[in-house]
């Protein structure tokens, strides 16, 4: 085979590769967080290249909301098992039930994420945390380095950020600090989608063309679930949809589509003039600056 | 022609950036829907009549509040012809450090000037950090045209100062363009003007679509830092031990003979594996696994190196550093050096130079380098490393400054003098030189 300039996506792949191995060098117990959907599959899919033919040699980690699509937990523990990982989960029912944290008047438990994962970051000692964030996904984003320290609170210090030069990144921490790892930082959408169709990478049924019920509320088609709805006034409605985002279902809302397979949804996301989280995440719409306060406090 | 272009931004405080940014992404209708509705609720809750586009950019609650740009950001963007990634640096003096950090990996430096003000102080900072960085083009935006009446005249004036100060840098001319335009009505960013008749040029996009980009030298000497060595101790490869790192530089084939360094041992390449499936070479930029014949004790930090070309290997170390830290340089400093994927102790011995960009001459035997300031610097290391010139390599000739009691980022480091033209300008010359901004 004979090797000429790399192309867009195998750049990024090795960028992202390139960002595994360095924070397996110089961190003692990294972890990758795991929600089954599909910027954390590709992260998953981006470490085992990394480190083959070794296994992964960090565990994963989920943030469960309680509120889940349940086709994206079967394949979370499928894709666990497969491929013999360690996966911990972090409840939110949990601090619910015995009373560390309130269920908000709106129902959604994103933002509820923050505490518990904090909790696993401190509890198992985790130094290092990939997330599958990307720059482009929002403006507080776009600011975002690909090792970005965290005080002993978990707080983001956007006047604090360290200069990150070439592609010499700085691990360094105190104890009780940890650094998020962001190698997907310089992906787009569309990036993601290109790789997923490229490498053949499995996901959540959900993200294709489906028939479902749905509720319309503020403008987003939400699913019935446990997190209350449809409530009075709101009608399910039978619909093809499929979902950009997967998170708490009380939150993410699925898109009208008839993409049903992955060309498909390249032709409908190159084509959208929405935003993947301003077309599906109420969340993102609660203020001007929403990521970025989520952030400050711990979120990821 | 590459199909991506890396860019930073540069330019001082209220010249415009992000409106210019913001600009560039509507104009190129990079921004969704969504994204932009809410840049005109924004704009309409203080009042403005027009969409103010810098909200495009600027997403920290404290930029918004305070209508400037704190911290570095990334964007991504398209056209037919090429995809972008630009780094928006903020112009205020207390974040150069920021621009720093967006012209390390830059391909092309877009500067902005105030086109009432001219090329002002922080003008001539940022081309000399766009210099030394080895930034290998440059773009002046000479912004709000409109507010001095299309006057062709003054864009010659600036156009021409700007190119005398990047020539002193070493630019050469073909290297550098002028370019008449107005962020906020949209004049030659995207949409070539029909008011500035005299321009002739190509509107910014235009000249960001087609200006060469160096590509990565992949007959330079081959470089490989090992990031991490690969033992399965599995079934399927229990004696497997590969070398994982990211080619910096030059290439590399099956069969090459290697040296590992800083001990210096020899080894012949039999193997380079990825994922997916064995490789006959592997080039600048790609995430591999190197196979050695001989079985050495290879570790992260070590550097594999074409044999025959190898880097010098030293502990003394001449440099010159960009000073990013409130804590300023003394000699004498003791600090870590992440040179590659090695971290060494080392002690910062002497200051030899401070560079003064204003005047682009170098002073002698500072006391001190504080925030921001530039200067050449004897290191010494605790162990040897593999290093090369840094206007040979931009990759092996880096390194990182970092401080060992807090682990933040000191400085960024360049091996040897990146600015050797400047030793040789007569100071009186240049301050002969239409240096001084003519002002408003």
């Amino acid at each position: 085979m004979t090797t000429t300039a790399l192309d867009t996506l195998g750049r990024l792949e090795s960028e992202a590769i390139h960002i595994f191995r360095e924070v397996a060098g110089e961190f003692d117990r990294p972890v990758i967080l795991f929600s089954g959907g599909k910027d954390s599959t590709l992260l998953l899919h981006l470490a085992i290249k990394a480190f083959w033919p070794a296994p992964v040699p960090f565990p994963l980690l989920h943030v469960d909301t309680g509120h889940n699509f349940d086709e994206v937990i079967e394949f979370r523990d499928r894709v666990v098992a497969r491929h013999g990982l360690r996966l911990e989960v972090a409840r939110v029912q949990d601090y619910i039930d015995d009373g560390r944290l309130a269920e908000r008047p709106d129902g959604t438990r994103n933002p509820l994420q923050t505490v518990p994962l904090l909790d696993a970051i401190t509890g198992h000692r985790f130094d290092a945390v990939f997330g599958g964030g990307r720059r482009d996904e929002e403006r507080a984003r776009a600011k975002e380095r690909i090792f970005s320290l965290r005080n002993s609170f978990g707080q983001w210090e956007p006047r604090r950020q360290r200069p990150e030069l070439w592609n010499l990144y700085n691990g360094r921490h105190r104890p009780g600090e940890h650094v998020r790892v962001f190698p997907l930082s310089n992906w787009t959408e569309l990036d993601v989608w290109h790789y997923i169709a490229r490498e053949g990478i499995e996901l959540p049924s959900i993200y294709y063309a489906h028939h479902r019920e749905v509720y319309l509320r503020d403008g987003m088609w939400l699913a019935e679930g446990p997190w209350g709805g449809p409530r009075e006034g709101e009608r399910l409605v039978g619909k093809t949809v499929r979902y950009r985002t997967v998170g708490d279902g009380s939150c993410t809302g699925a898109v009208e589509s008839d993409a049903a397979d992955i060309e498909a949804v390249i032709a409908e996301v190159a084509a959208s003039r929405l935003t993947e989280r301003g077309a599906t995440r109420a969340d993102d719409r609660l203020s001007e600056a929403a990521m970025e306060d989520r952030k400050r406090e711990g979120y990821f | 022609m590459s199909d991506l272009l890396r860019l930073a931004t540069a330019g001082s405080v209220d010249d415009g950036k992000s409106t210019l940014v913001g600009r560039l992404l509507y104009d190129t209708k990079s921004v969704l829907a969504d994204t932009l509705d809410a840049v005109h609720r924004a704009s309409a809750d203080r009042g403005l009549a027009t969409p103010d586009l810098s909200l495009l950019v600027d997403g920290l609650r404290s930029e918004r509040e305070q209508g400037i740009t704190i911290d570095v950001a990334y964007r991504y963007f398209a056209t037919p012809k090429r995809s972008f990634v630009l780094a928006d640096t903020p112009g205020h003096v207390q974040y150069t450090r920021n621009t720093v950090t967006g012209a390390s990996t830059a391909q092309l430096g877009v500067l902005l000037v105030d086109a009432r003000k001219g090329v002002v102080e922080q003008t001539r900072r940022h081309a000399a950090v766009l210099a030394l960085l080895g930034v290998p083009r440059l773009v002046l935006a000479v912004n709000k045209i409109d507010l001095v009446g299309f006057d062709q005249p003054t864009f010659a004036r600036i156009a021409k100062e700007f190119t005398a100060h990047a020539t002193a840098l070493g630019y050469a001319e073909d290297a550098v363009v002028e370019i008449p335009v107005s962020a906020l009505a949209g004049d030659n960013v995207v949409e070539r003007s029909d008011r500035t008749p005299w321009y002739t040029g190509p509107t910014l996009l235009e000249h960001l679509e087609t200006v060469p980009v160096e590509p990565d030298p992949h007959d330079a000497p081959f470089r490989f830092p090992v990031q991490y060595v690969i033992r399965p101790r599995t079934p399927e490869h229990p004696d497997y031990r590969g070398y994982a790192g990211l080619v910096a530089a030059g290439t590399v084939r099956v069969g090459d003979e290697v040296a590992v360094l800083p001990n210096g041992l020899r080894s012949t390449v039999t193997g380079i594996d990825t994922a997916d499936g064995p490789l006959d070479e592997a080039a600048a930029g790609q995430s591999v696994t190197l196979l050695l014949e001989h079985d050495l004790d290879i570790s992260r930090g070590d550097l594999i190196a074409a044999a025959a070309v190898p880097p010098t290997v030293t502990d003394e170390l001449d440099a010159t550093v960009c000073w990013l830290s409130e804590k300023p340089l003394a000699p004498g400093a003791r600090v870590l050096v992440k040179h590659g994927t090695r971290t060494v102790q080392a002690m910062v011995t002497e200051l030899r130079t401070r560079f003064d960009e204003q005047r682009l001459a170098s002073t002698d035997a500072p006391a001190s380098l504080a925030l921001n300031e530039i200067g050449q610097v004897a290191v010494r290391t605790a162990e040897p490393i593999p290093v090369d010139d840094y206007t040979r390599n931009r990759r092996t000739g880096s390194f990182l400054v970092i401080d060992a009691a807090d682990g933040s980022t000191l400085a960024a480091g360049l091996v040897g003098a990146p600015l050797p033209v400047l030793d040789g300008i007569d100071n009186d010359a240049a301050d002969g030189h239409a240096l001084v901004s003519p002002g408003p």
